[in-house]
């Protein structure tokens, strides 16, 4: 027999033994949404390949060809490739998250479950789509006859793919949270992701940078450290571990941050959305 | 035994916003981020000090109008909402439906929004599996089961939604309004299944503005009013106070004509039994000193639905409306009453001092069944009778 109260919330908790008895829901909110994603699409699942790859093509002729940006000595598709990796899990993560809340809310408003599924799960997606990318990522290495250090490959890919979610994360639940409350988030998102794109390393070399402060700054910037880290499989440049420990770091604290507050206010999530 | 839910003093505040507004935007935190926010907020009580205990087994129905705290009070024990105040110690799992096909996706087949709802609602997968077939039979879409949801009508989706709902299998379900719609054959199916569910021994917590449907369903009540809880018994001694008390509200006058107004408009039983007799008082007070000239006067009875069932042409009784004072009444009775059991409608169409015009929604009374036309067979549902029972004779030719 279980027995259990509702009351009003007092002390603070993770939840997570809640979590994890609705684990189920984590997989249905994402298959839910990779079905309704590319339902009705003529060419259904192979956008998850398209995009990532007519991005690549794009980013290729303007910033190589056109712009001549230096790539660390890589064929630039390879070096572009590498940080889109990185940016779609961090970018449509971040899309997703932040907007699921508001997207629920006809369900937050009539069931409860663990709030926190829903952005988890939205990231999940996200993942998905990741999994397909992978398949470009692999014909372009085989394509540039890239040689691979497996090694590096199996270590490190997935250790910057991590900080990105855990990035990805925190900044998700923070910005869902707040978005059911200031519904304002939601217009200022896309120029900040946009800005983000130009702000990061992804398109060009983290080398560029040369001003001091900005260096610092990008640092501090776990996605930063994620995609030098995801490059460097390639690269052959030492990887600077001080750069990834500030970047986990910082991952973990957004993480904390976001969780925080999304815990905080989940429980008028239904009386606000 | 133990209560299957304690609900302690149980309080639940809102915060009306100075502009009424249910969200709010960074501007307003932005703008002045030292302003105090005003302490003197208008708050609202949607619930105040609730407690009852509910007990294994029990389905309890939860009568009240607009704005009683009912949903509120569903919310809090389905956990979407916390309370302000108080707690409530819950010994089962509890399953809300507060409105059926929540999580439903138009894009998903049928099929897939089966699962879908369903884990929503707290099923775990190998539960939906298990139940899937009963559930495609229960909703009747076998042949829909791969065509999206968005394709289907609106109500092939209740029916599924609710066959989803009706599988669950929780030792507490809370159901809210979900037999406001669906024809009449599934609203049926419904409560046979909500029957099926309350008397596998299971608790069930149901909302309704039906009142024979909770007197159907339900051994027990509560009555809310503005939040607070009024009444807690047994069914139909509570929904007959329930009505009286709605009754008993101070009948507010209804202008009529320029200086006519409906200064009583009165029914006597409270619950009228069908095929039996009641009463009715009608008062008229002129403003005027000129006493008014009724060339017409009809009660109209409308279905809950709003459907015009009759009238009861008052004309050849205009004459009996008695003058005392600035007062017309008129008192009668109606004999034999032979509408079917249920809620009706009452209005008024009337000529006065020339201006012809229809009152509608005045007043509503419940008929109760009475009698059978047929004693040696039990008759057929309400819904089935449509509105009035003929008093025709058969003869075997």
């Amino acid at each position: 027999m279980i027995e259990y109260e509702i009351k009003p919330r007092t002390k603070f908790s993770l939840g997570f033994d809640e979590i994890w008895r609705y684990r189920e829901l984590f997989y249905f909110f994402t298959w839910r949404d990779v079905k309704v994603k590319y339902k009705q699409a003529a060419l259904g699942i192979v956008w998850a390949i398209l995009q990532p790859l007519v991005m690549m093509i794009m980013f290729t002729l303007i910033f190589s060809k056109a712009l001549n940006v230096s790539s660390d000595g890589i064929p630039y598709p390879v070096f572009a490739i590498s940080g889109l990796l990185i940016w779609n899990v961090f970018s449509n993560g971040l899309l997703n998250s932040a907007n699921s809340m508001v997207a629920n809310s006809n369900i937050i408003k009539k069931i409860y479950f663990p709030r926190l599924i829903i952005p988890m799960s939205s990231i999940l997606t996200a993942l998905v789509d990741f999994i397909f990318a992978l398949i470009i990522y692999a014909a372009i290495l085989i394509y540039y006859r890239q040689d691979v250090d497996f090694l590096k490959l199996i270590l490190y890919l997935p250790l910057s793919i991590l900080i990105t979610v855990v990035t990805t994360f925190g900044l998700g639940t923070l910005l869902s949270s707040l978005n059911v409350k200031y519904r304002d988030f939601q217009y200022v998102l896309p120029f900040m992701i946009q800005f983000l794109l130009f702000a990061n390393p992804v398109l060009y070399s983290a080398k560029a940078f040369t001003n001091p402060v900005l260096n610092g700054l990008m640092k501090a910037n776990p996605i930063a450290a994620a995609i030098e880290l995801c490059r460097s499989i390639f690269t052959g440049t030492e990887v600077n571990w001080q750069t990834i420990a500030i970047g986990s770091v910082m991952a973990v604290l957004l993480l904390i941050a976001g969780v925080i507050t999304f815990r905080k206010t989940e429980a008028y999530f239904a009386d606000l959305a | 035994m133990k209560p299957i839910l304690e609900i302690q003093q149980i309080t639940k505040e809102f915060k009306l916003g100075r502009r009424n507004e249910s969200y709010l935007a960074l501007r307003d935190s932005i703008s002045n981020p030292f302003r105090k926010r005003e302490k003197t907020a208008n708050t609202f009580l949607a619930l105040d000090n609730v407690s009852f205990d509910v007990y294994p087994g029990q389905s309890i129905g939860i009568i009240g109008k607009n704005g009683a705290g009912k949903s509120t009070l569903l919310k809090i024990l389905s956990k979407i909402t916390p309370p302000t105040k108080g707690k409530i110690v819950c010994r089962g799992r509890i399953a809300s439906l507060l409105e059926v096909g929540t999580g439903f996706h138009p894009e998903l087949t049928g099929r897939e929004n089966i699962f879908m709802n369903g884990s929503i609602l707290g099923m775990r997968r190998f539960e939906i599996q298990k139940h899937f077939d009963d559930i495609v039979n229960f909703s009747g879409i076998e042949d829909f089961l791969d065509t999206p949801l968005k394709r289907y009508s609106s109500g092939m989706q209740l029916r599924l939604a609710f066959a989803v709902a009706a599988h669950l299998e929780p030792e507490i379900l809370i159901i809210d309004e979900v037999l406001a719609v669906g024809d009449a054959e599934f609203q049926k199916k419904c409560l046979g299944k909500m029957n099926d569910i309350s008397r596998s021994g299971r608790t069930v917590i149901f909302v309704s503005h039906d009142m024979n449907a909770i007197e159907q369903l339900c051994n027990r009540a509560v009555i809310l009013s503005n939040g607070v809880l009024k009444e807690d018994g047994e069914t139909h001694r509570l929904i007959g106070n329930y009505l009286n008390g709605e009754r008993n509200i101070v009948f507010s006058p209804i202008q009529l004509v320029d200086d006519v107004e409906l200064h009583e408009f009165a029914f006597e039983p409270v619950e009228i039994v069908s095929g039996e007799d009641f009463n009715f008082t009608i008062q008229l007070l002129t403003k005027g000193d000129k006493s008014p000239e009724i060339q017409d006067f009809c009660l109209l009875i409308f279905s809950e639905k709003g459907v015009r069932v009759s009238i009861i042409d008052l004309r050849p009784f205009i004459k009996y409306f008695e003058r005392d004072g600035n007062f017309l009444s008129l008192k009668a009775k109606v004999e034999n009453i032979n509408l079917v059991e249920g809620e009706y409608s009452l209005g008024l169409f009337y000529v006065i001092n020339e201006v012809r015009k229809e009152v509608m929604d005045i007043h509503r009374v419940r008929i109760k069944p009475g009698l059978p036309q047929h004693p040696q067979v039990k008759p057929y549902l309400s819904q089935y009778r449509g509105h009035v029972e003929l008093m025709n004779k058969i003869k075997i030719a």
